[in-house]
């Protein structure tokens, strides 16, 4: 395999000013390119994520190529899912050897529409879409099926809000239920927001930053759509990600899970086998914000920051998508 | 149940608020006042109008406002023959990329010709709808009319197609 590193990071997150996806990204993808002291001719394959639904608008990631100056034309692709699976195809990409520098970057505007009804259109649109359920209900069907399952008390849920959010357990246990188990903390504030990585490969990458983050292993899987197919008190797509990408090889200093949902952060940190030395989620994570598209990204990109700042050897960044955890990928970044 | 299912109906309806950004909303602002304020690229110095976040050439925010006076020359065109919902013009219409002076991007808008008498280097001018019923929107022009004035030469908008 080729080395591949994260060498810069930025994010954007919340729209107070209302811009707009391309106000969102230019600064955001210019401030990534700087931090790596490259150019934009400098990039070879450019790559984003992002999802339509949010904006009702078909091919939306089209007009949003002003943001990176697609003129003369660049090699571009784009998935229509979180970020960090753009950042897989960049990481694929870079492997074949014909280009050193790929830009990847996510977008997403979840505050223009209902979220929680628009997340119930991906499920399967013959059985499950038509009973009209919303994700929030679904999420809480999964939270519901690990109480039961002994795998989480509502306490540990408050807890995993309140260290994200610095809120005491006792008020976040007295709120209302919105959705049993969960309460309306239990999933992290929607919002706008933009995020930019670099990736680059060889010995370049050691050029444009002083602490490379060095991907050492990246894998994602996928689980059966039909939520009755699955036992939804594990992740076994996590466990298989976390052994595909070699989550257990080392100690792992920082953990960023991409876990929109309380429960969610508790089965995944289970999943990936992760025990008390692990700092979770420093950046407060996605209970703390959730910019929908751009959360998975972000995880790779605040994991790479610790790596970049010397504060730890190895981290590991979790996303997800889709019902209940159906997808997810693990990426395992080391320093030197 | 003998007839095996071969259709299912299954609606899906969603609403949305979409906000038009910094750059835009200013523009669509300006229209309600009716003025056309385009802004200016301040790497290739072209002119946008409507402006955009960013230039698809320089990936640059937008620099300095310019406002257009509202005249302006058909680059293309094309007739509208064909019946669809939401229709408000009577049929056959002419569609135009309209050059206005001073900008480098066309806008497309209406223009009130006969069908027949539409043609490239063609000079147009905005025509507004009264103050009352102006909204921040591209209908706050009506269309545009031709000014009478001789065709542009073909050099004139030839970068523009």
């Amino acid at each position: 395999m080729r080395d591949v590193a994260v060498v810069s990071f930025q994010k954007r997150i919340g729209n107070a000013d209302g811009l707009d996806e391309v106000e969102l990204l230019a600064p955001t993808i210019a401030a990534a390119l700087a931090g790596a002291g490259l150019a934009r001719r400098d990039v070879g394959f450019t790559v984003s994520g992002s999802c339509d639904y949010l904006g009702g608008r078909p091919f939306s990631f089209v007009t949003v190529l002003d943001a990176v100056g697609a003129w003369p034309p660049i090699r571009e692709s784009h998935v229509e899912m979180d970020g960090a699976w753009a950042l897989y195809e960049a990481w694929v990409a870079l492997q074949h050897g014909d280009i050193d520098v790929a830009l990847v970057y996510a977008f997403g505007r979840p505050t223009q529409g209902d979220l929680n009804r628009v997340l119930g259109a991906q499920l399967d649109p013959y059985c499950v879409a038509p009973l009209g359920a919303d994700a929030l209900s679904l999420e809480a069907l999964q939270a519901r099926a690990m109480i039961d399952a002994g795998r989480c008390t509502e306490n540990d849920l408050a807890a995993a809000v309140g260290r994200a959010r610095g809120e005491p357990m006792e008020a976040l246990l007295a709120a209302p239920y919105v959705a049993s188990p969960l309460r309306a903390h239990d999933r992290g504030p929607i919002v706008d927001g933009a995020a930019a990585v670099v990736l680059v490969a060889g010995d370049r990458a050691r050029a444009c930053c002083a602490r490379p983050a060095w991907i050492r292993g990246i894998d994602h899987r996928i689980e059966a759509p039909a939520l009755g197919a699955r036992d939804l008190t594990r992740s076994r797509s996590v466990e298989r990600a976390a052994e595909g990408a070699g989550v257990r090889a080392g100690p792992v200093d920082v953990a960023e899970i991409d876990a929109p949902y309380s429960h969610q952060e508790i089965l995944v940190r289970g999943a990936l086998g992760l025990g008390a030395s692990t700092a979770l989620n420093p950046s407060g994570g996605a209970l703390a914000a959730w910019p929908f598209m751009v959360s998975g990204l972000l995880r790779i990109g605040e994991a790479a920051k610790h790596i970049h700042a010397g504060g730890a050897g190895r981290a590991i960044a979790h996303a997800t998508s889709g019902a209940c955890l159906q997808q997810n990928l693990v990426c395992v970044l080391e320093a030197e | 149940m003998s007839e095996p299912v071969k259709r299912i109906k299954a609606p899906v309806r969603f609403d949305y608020t979409v906000g038009a950004g910094l750059t835009l909303s200013r523009f669509l602002a300006a229209l309600v006042e009716g003025r056309l304020v385009a802004r200016r690229c301040p790497g290739c110095t072209k002119v946008y109008v409507p402006p955009r976040g960013a230039c698809p050439t320089c990936a640059l925010p937008p620099g300095e406002e310019v406002v257009l006076v509202g005249t302006g020359t058909v680059t293309t065109f094309c007739i509208v023959n064909v019946p669809f919902e939401g229709q408000t013009m009577k049929l056959p219409y002419v569609y135009a990329s309209v050059l206005l002076d001073g900008a480098d991007i066309p806008l497309l808008h209406l223009v009130d010709v006969p069908a027949a008498q539409a043609r490239m280097g063609m000079r147009v001018k905005a025509e507004w709808v009264p103050p009352s019923e102006r909204r921040p929107t591209l209908e706050s022009i009506r269309w545009f009319c031709p000014t009478g004035e001789p065709d542009a030469p073909f050099d004139a908008i030839k970068e523009h197609l």
